[in-house]
């Protein structure tokens, strides 16, 4: 593989493990806090795409305001779910929670099949950023360089967000002892209700910003969850560095795979979540649950 | 001994059901086989979810292993059924040993995911490995023996088998490991400290679970002459699981109503609207927010609200 | 004393800085009634932990009748011949008090592998005269979260009796139990202890109950062992005293 393969393959990964983080980190904030893995994740991100191909393609809005529309309306869709539905459920056991949101993906992906019908769409990308940028010896495509900001930069202010903020302390501290936040005044359903709507929203502008690259096909749910369910468990249950590692990981494993064992691209994924979890159990960068 | 009703019962469900060709259509004989294939399905998975207390996402792993040894062995290797379904359940059972021994280093959410993970591996291999199993395609054109090629025969074999393996499971569930596996369920550091390996046990528990899981497997992909790789696929197990969790988890016999009530009333709803998944959608949903128990816990719950009624 | 039949040497604990348990020894003969005292945090829990395979020590030697405990993980500690109740209740609160015990007989006799004979049916009479000695026999039929405190305490006890144990560690035995309730639970450990000859290790707070049957007593402060001999001497013990005295009033 000569260098300028090289560099732009380890480029496509990069871009795509930043936009896997953006999903992932959704996924794994909700978890973190609520404790609740939502399977619905994969379908809020079907809907951010979904969204803004509606709102750029159908309404001719800019890609920017698309990418709002999506996290707006996941926001607006999760709050509906947390404060209608889910919230009667914290505390009852893991797999009620699990079931619950697995019945949002079906009514979701029905309601997906009634709002745009069973056709494939595409988004183009965006004016500005549909070129590239030459660097000698590598051409590298503005968009994902695009992605190798954003990601990152959604990864330093969820940081900073969490471990400096007053809300963020508030946040680790539910993580660690809700009944104590509680009895210490907090208003806990508040937090669990942001908590959830945020990360949904991850998953809406995942997806919007997905919505370039990927082709809009019912079942792109499906395909996400399960790419999200690895990267947050190579990463570590709960931890946001974690699921930077293990989208990177991710990102990695499956751009070089593609190019270098093309027959075993589907697996490959499965594989790394495997000889990860055989070498540290909790995850690279997470620790044993303790009740 | 089970109770004498439930003996009683039993036997009355078996005579209906072999009466069942002679008074009902094809139709019905044909949907009656599919329930009793995901009975047995959903029984052996609640071995690890309502007895051990371990949620398992990849299910279907071992139902596959079982329909594509069992369908390979039969067709590209010719050998007699007598042979090929003890093989190709024997096969699902080592494969879900050596899978269970890395699962139950883990607990809760990171044992489902690597459960998972190892069912997606299964489905990877059975996509990859085209000239063995067929991949997209889907493995076809099973050699079933002359004597089941009728589908009436066909439905008797899958009731004696059924029969058979419901009746197993029910021994296992009640001996003196099941009784284990729920006190490792119900408290596993209590359990821990009454000298019992509780690793190991779940360990046991995965593997029977897995060894059931591919005798229905086999069965299933007989029955359709063919198996395919959606029935590796995550969305297969995630269907046996909500059978189990309709049925009721904490009873024995909640995952039998869980599969026949979750299957006819897919093929009910398959006939009017292509809306299913909106009506399984909803059914969760009241099963979450009202149901924890599944039917069977509805019905004790009728039951105690009778009772508490009566007294009043 | 002879072979002492729990020997511990040197025991140290830490968590994240935190010493837990701090050089500490004891011997323990066999058929030896000994408490072990200290105010709250003293880290009697941690030692009870660190003894049955819950917690492995930094630092240290467990050893039971000979063999060395440390590494080996608490089912195994079980089947040596210790057995232990839990300051927290650590019951089946959702099984009936009988299974809660009958669980316990069919785990001595390595039972949990049989997967033919029904479960319900084994040590029916083992389960019931377990019963009858904590004074449960009537309940048996009931589910167990549903007890009185004290008599799910009552059941600790019967499922730690159910393994057979030649060492019993009690964290606790009567920790929030009325006076009435405290001085029958009482009563009842002695007659067993008694009549099947075990030692018994226990933490308690209930400086009556101590004094009443303990043999020996060891006194722990901030994961240290301060004291340990016979009640009388450790009554009397300047250090204790002050430790005690200082903070609590009874004595």
């Amino acid at each position: 593989m000569t260098l300028t393969m090289f560099t732009l393959n380890a480029f496509y990964g990069l871009a795509l493990a930043m936009n896997m983080f953006i999903i992932a980190s959704g996924l794994n904030l909700i978890f973190g806090v609520l404790r609740i893995i939502n399977f619905a994740h994969g379908m809020f991100y079907m809907f951010g795409a979904y969204v803004t191909f509606t709102v750029t393609k159908s309404w001719g809005a800019p890609f920017f305001v698309g990418v709002l529309a999506s996290a707006a309306s996941l926001a607006v869709i999760a709050l509906v779910i947390e404060r209608l539905m889910l919230k009667h459920l914290y505390g009852k056991e893991h797999l009620m929670q699990l079931l619950f949101t697995f019945a949002i993906v079906l009514l979701m992906s029905d309601a997906a099949k009634m709002i745009w019908g069973t056709d494939q769409y595409s988004v183009g990308y965006p004016p500005g950023l549909g070129g590239a940028v030459n660097l000698g010896f590598v051409v590298l495509p503005q968009y994902q360089l695009f992605l190798c900001v954003v990601g990152p930069l959604i990864a330093i202010v969820m940081w900073l967000l969490v471990d400096r903020t007053r809300w963020g302390r508030i946040v680790r501290a539910a993580t660690q002892d809700r009944e104590m936040l509680a009895a210490l005044g907090v208003n806990v359903p508040m937090v669990y209700a942001a908590v959830f709507t945020i990360g949904s929203a991850l998953a809406g502008v995942g997806g919007a910003l997905a919505a370039p690259r990927v082709a809009l096909v019912p079942g792109m749910d499906a395909t996400i969850i399960n790419e999200c369910f690895i990267i947050v468990i190579i990463g570590g249950l709960g931890n946001l560095w974690g699921s930077f590692l293990g989208a990177l990981a991710f990102g990695l494993v499956v751009q070089f795979g593609t190019v270098l064992a093309p027959n075993w691209q589907d697996v490959l994924p499965y594989l790394l979540m495997l000889v990860v979890l055989i070498i540290r159990p909790w995850g690279l960068l997470g620790r044993p649950e303790t009740n | 001994m089970p109770e004498r009703r439930y003996l009683i019962a039993s036997a009355v469900v078996v005579l209906l059901l072999a009466l069942l060709p002679l008074g009902g259509s094809r139709y019905a004989v044909d949907v009656a086989t599919e329930v009793l294939i995901y009975v047995l399905f959903a029984l052996s998975l609640n071995v690890l979810i309502g007895f051990t207390g371990n949620v398992s996402f990849g299910h279907a792993a071992y139902f596959a292993i079982g329909g594509y040894a069992c369908a390979i062995l039969l067709t590209t290797y010719g050998w007699p059924l007598l042979f090929a379904l003890p093989a190709a359940v024997v096969l699902a059972g080592m494969v879900a040993a050596v899978v269970g021994y890395f699962c139950v280093r883990l607990t809760q959410i990171y044992f489902a995911m690597l459960t998972l993970a190892f069912a997606m591996l299964v489905w990877g291999i059975a996509f990859k490995w085209k000239e063995v199993t067929g991949g997209d395609d889907g493995f076809t054109g099973i050699k079933l023996p002359a004597m089941l090629a009728h589908h009436t025969s066909y439905f008797y074999f899958t009731l004696a088998v059924v029969a058979a393996g419901i009746a197993a499971l029910w021994v296992i569930c009640h001996s003196a490991f099941g009784l284990t596996l729920i006190a490792v369920r119900e408290n596993s550091v209590r359990t821990g400290f009454i000298g019992v390996d509780t690793r190991r046990m779940r360990w046991a528990a995965f593997t029977v679970a897995g060894t059931f899981g591919g005798l229905a497997g086999a069965l299933f992909g007989m029955y359709h002459r063919g198996m395919y790789i959606e029935n590796a696929y995550w969305t297969e197990s995630a269907q046996v699981l909500i059978m189990v969790l309709l049925g009721g988890i904490y009873s024995f016999v909640g995952p039998i109503i869980g599969a026949a009530v979750l299957y006819l009333l897919q093929v009910f709803t398959n006939q009017y609207t292509t809306y299913w998944p909106t009506v399984l959608g909803l059914i969760l949903l009241v099963i979450v927010l009202a149901l924890p128990d599944g039917l069977i816990g509805l019905v004790a719950r009728v039951r105690a609200y009778r009772k508490a009624w009566q007294r009043t | 004393m002879l072979r002492p039949m729990l020997r511990i040497g040197g025991l140290w604990k830490a968590f994240a800085g935190f010493v837990a348990t701090r050089d500490v020894s004891l011997d323990l003969a066999a058929g030896e009634t000994h408490a072990v005292i200290g105010p709250n945090g003293a880290g009697k829990t941690t030692f009870f932990n660190l003894i049955t395979g819950h917690l492995r020590p930094d630092r240290g030697s467990v050893s039971f009748e000979g063999r060395d405990l440390v590494g080996l993980p608490p089912q195994k500690i079980v089947r040596l011949g210790i057995a232990r109740s839990f300051q927290r209740i650590n019951i089946y609160p959702r099984l009936s008090v009988f299974e809660n015990v009958q669980v316990a007989l069919i785990a001595h006799e390595r039972q949990q592998w049989n997967l033919f004979r029904p479960g319900r049916s084994l040590h029916r009479e083992g389960t019931l005269e377990l019963l009858e000695l904590v004074g449960l026999a009537r309940e048996a039929a009931e589910t167990a979260g549903e007890l009185s405190y004290g008599k799910q305490k009552q059941l600790e006890l019967a499922i730690a009796l159910a393994s057979q144990p030649r060492l019993l560690l009690l964290d606790e035995p009567t920790a929030g139990m009325s006076p009435q309730e405290t001085a029958e639970t009482i009563a009842s450990v002695r007659d067993i202890v008694k009549a099947r000859g075990l030692t018994l290790l226990f933490t308690e707070h209930d400086m009556a109950v101590v004094f009443g049957i303990a043999e020996r007593i060891s006194v722990l402060h901030h994961g240290v062992i301060i004291a340990s001999g016979r009640p009388d001497a450790v009554r009397n013990d300047p250090e204790v005293r002050r430790v005690y005295l200082g903070e609590h009033g009874h004595g």
